[in-house]
């Protein structure tokens, strides 16, 4: 052991939500209960990290070794005597033994940025952020002047990874030129579309990476009070954030003279109370002042009039806790990656019935079939995949024969599609895509505001016509009645809830037209 | 009824609006307090008590209509007690690619209540829920505010048994 004899061993057992929800509280509790039940074993300390990313091998342990950490997964409680009597704290190999953390193929093969110390570190410890690199995106940044800052994160390329992909440089200069006082950076946490756990996962593993990029973001806009909405499904996300604002603040992080520098900045969590529509931001800053989350018509811009009113920045969970990295590194460096107007790396989520989900970070250009036949593996029920959904509830539903397209804004664009938050969600051959189709329309009838007619009364007339075409209603004619339908929802609605949700229906159409209307080969033949 | 009778109940009255009150004059120097108010509430005891639209009205110079507007938009937030066991299935696609909606009949049928509903006695409870962010381990199920990975019908039955008699202590 590189921390001499008699020394605890370091084990790693994840703290996140989807390692716990397989069980990886009772995997630490069965390592502590073995290194304490005497006969001169070995001392533990379980440090419970973020997940390393590589969700279907959770519980993911490792151990701490004069070669490195080594890895064993996936763990149950019942194995863990097993494994410790077998030399696991030595680095014994098992059947459960993964080699060393830095030589797995599917992690080498990544390009993390925003994603480099969730798994790694102790999320709870300041200390262990700053020895791997925290703090020094904002220290290089209170030495530079506001507009050397905005500089420099235009000239990483870095666009708003919660969707809507707007360059994050020209926002920040809109909020920082305006006119008022005070401003805000608000963090968009309601991370509501299914497929997408890359916030969560960053705010359990790597919260202070958060607070370092509102802190860079209020210095180039001159703000000085910021807000986490953070969504009320993600307790364990709250819980993290809200003890390392307490830490940061014990530092001398936030509150006034950040690091002995003139820029003062408070932060708040807010948290949500289960509406999805709360993540369109200003039904997302509605909801921060304590009112319904009511979506706002855009003019004016949240940069101009945003929270309370005032200049607002705001932007995503991921968006936010790559800054620090473009300031460390450089923007040119973070430019570097990516294709066309895609600059830099995406976190990409593997989701649904994929064998290997987790977080795959890799520079923009990556083709969809790498992710999901190549990081992915395929299905996890073994059958071939039909669909995958990129980019949430209100992203398109793509066949295989897309699996060329390269992950970038504007390719996706041209396709019908979009990257979205980066969530790709696979489903086998056995899925009926006028179902899913039909669920994309239910799904803005319950989650929207109201605010807007197209989308709350068109998403409750469009499981209505597509209830009809599957039952074979007129189904030409109720085909052409929801195209027509889904064209009014894009031009007449507020929002992308209105907006978008006609994605994921007419791709569906366009793709899987014999899910709707059995066509004469098909006919009584079900739906694959 | 009886004066006697009655009188418990007006003393609970006094509690809570005492609670409330306390509560809101805790967030007096915050702006937009009422969401956070609101989860306080709920905290405590457990949903939302119809009087707090009153007091809560009174205390940040809103009208009831919008303390009112604001209870019932958001999901989350009950007006009634809840279940010991509160019971919350995934419903989103990527645990229906993984067959949450078969789970979530079975779910229901093992309870033998809808969605939206509680059993008689209010020991549990079932709702769905558009996503926990577990979207790589589905399907999805929440028990007693406990997350669960992977779940089948076998596992649930299982899980829900255990939070049963533990009397829905996680």
């Amino acid at each position: 052991m590189s921390s001499g004899p008699g020394a605890a061993v370091t084990v790693y057992v994840p703290r996140d939500s989807a390692a716990r929800a397989v069980g990886a509280d009772e995997v630490a509790e069965a390592i502590l209960a073995w290194s304490s039940a005497g006969d001169g074993r070995a001392a533990v300390r379980v440090v419970r990290n973020g997940s390393r990313g590589l969700l279907w091998l959770e519980p993911l342990v490792e151990v701490e070794t004069s070669g490195g950490r080594v890895a064993y997964g996936p763990v149950t409680a019942a194995e863990v005597d097993g494994l410790l009597e077998g030399g696991m704290l030595a680095g014994a190999e098992s059947s459960r033994y993964l080699g060393r953390t830095d030589d797995i193929e599917w992690l080498r093969s990544q390009d993390r940025v925003t994603f480099a110390r969730v798994g790694v570190v102790d999320p709870m410890s300041a200390d262990d952020f700053v020895a791997h690199g925290g703090m020094a995106g904002l220290q290089r940044a209170l030495a530079m002047t506001a507009q050397d800052v905005l500089a420099e994160v235009s000239a990483s390329g870095l666009r708003g990874r919660g969707g809507a992909g707007f360059p994050t440089g020209i926002k920040w200069q809109t909020v920082h030129s305006a006119p008022g006082s005070p401003k805000y950076v608000c963090c968009n946490a309601d991370e509501g579309d299914s497929g997408t756990f890359a916030d969560r996962m960053l705010m359990e593993g790597d919260p202070f990476a958060l607070v370092e990029g509102m802190l860079i973001a209020a210095h180039a806009v001159g703000a000085t009070q910021g807000y986490v909405y953070v969504r009320s499904e993600y307790p364990d996300a709250v819980a993290t954030l809200r003890s390392a604002i307490d830490s940061a603040y014990a530092r001398g992080w936030l509150g006034e003279q950040v690091l002995g520098s003139s820029l003062a900045f408070d932060l708040f969590v807010r948290v949500g109370a289960g509406a999805y529509i709360c993540g369109e931001e200003t039904s997302m800053l509605e909801s921060l002042e304590g009112k319904r989350g009511m979506v706002r018509a855009k003019p004016p811009l949240p940069a101009l009039q945003g929270l309370f009113g005032r200049p607002t920045v705001v932007n995503n969970v991921l968006t936010l806790a790559t800054v620090p990295a473009i300031l460390t590194g450089g923007g040119a460096g973070f430019a570097s990656r990516g294709v066309d107007r895609s600059r830099g790396t995406q976190v990409f989520q593997l989701a649904g019935n994929v064998a290997r989900g987790g977080i795959v970070e890799t520079a923009f250009g990556v083709t969809l079939g790498q992710l999901v036949d190549g990081f992915g593996g395929g299905t996890r029920s073994g059958r071939p995949v039909r669909a995958v959904q990129v980019g949430g509830p209100l992203g398109a539903y793509l066949p295989p024969s897309s699996f060329e397209l390269p992950m970038a804004y504007e390719d996706f664009a041209a396709a019908g599609a979009m990257i979205g938050h980066g969530g790709v969600v696979v489903f086998d051959d056995t899925v009926d895509m006028a179902k899913q189709a039909r669920f994309a329309m239910e799904f803005c009838a319950q989650e929207s505001c109201g605010k807007c007619t197209p989308c709350r009364i068109g998403s409750v007339r469009g499981v209505e016509v597509i209830d009809r075409i599957t039952a074979g209603d007129d189904p030409e004619g109720g085909i052409a009645l929801l195209e027509d339908l889904c064209q009014v929802m894009i031009d007449g609605s507020l929002c992308a809830m209105g907006g978008l949700t006609p994605m994921p229906v007419r791709s569906a159409l366009r793709h899987f037209r014999d899910d709707f209307v059995p066509t004469a080969a098909t006919n009584g033949q079900g739906t694959s | 009824m009886t004066q006697e009778a009655s009188a418990p109940s007006r003393s609970e009255q006094d509690g809570l609006e005492g609670w409330v009150r306390s509560a809101a004059q805790a967030r007096r120097a915050e702006a937009g307090p009422l969401l956070d108010l609101l989860h306080d509430i709920q905290g405590e005891f457990g949903y939302v008590p119809a009087d707090c639209e009153r007091i809560l009205a009174d205390e940040l110079n809103l009208s009831r209509a919008d303390v009112h507007g604001v209870v019932s938009f958001y999901k989350d937030f009950r007006r009634t007690p809840p279940a010991r066991v509160a019971v919350r299935v995934c419903r989103a696609e990527a645990c229906q690619a993984v067959g949450a909606d078969e789970l979530a009949g079975q779910v229901s049928d093992r309870m033998g209540v809808g969605f939206g509903e509680a059993t008689h006695d209010n020991v549990a409870s079932l709702d769905h829920v558009f996503c926990f962010g577990n979207c790589a381990l589905g399907p999805t199920v929440e028990i007693a505010g406990r997350l669960y990975g992977r779940v089948d019908g076998p596992l649930f039955d299982r899980l829900f048994s255990q939070a049963v008699s533990a009397g829905g202590t996680p």
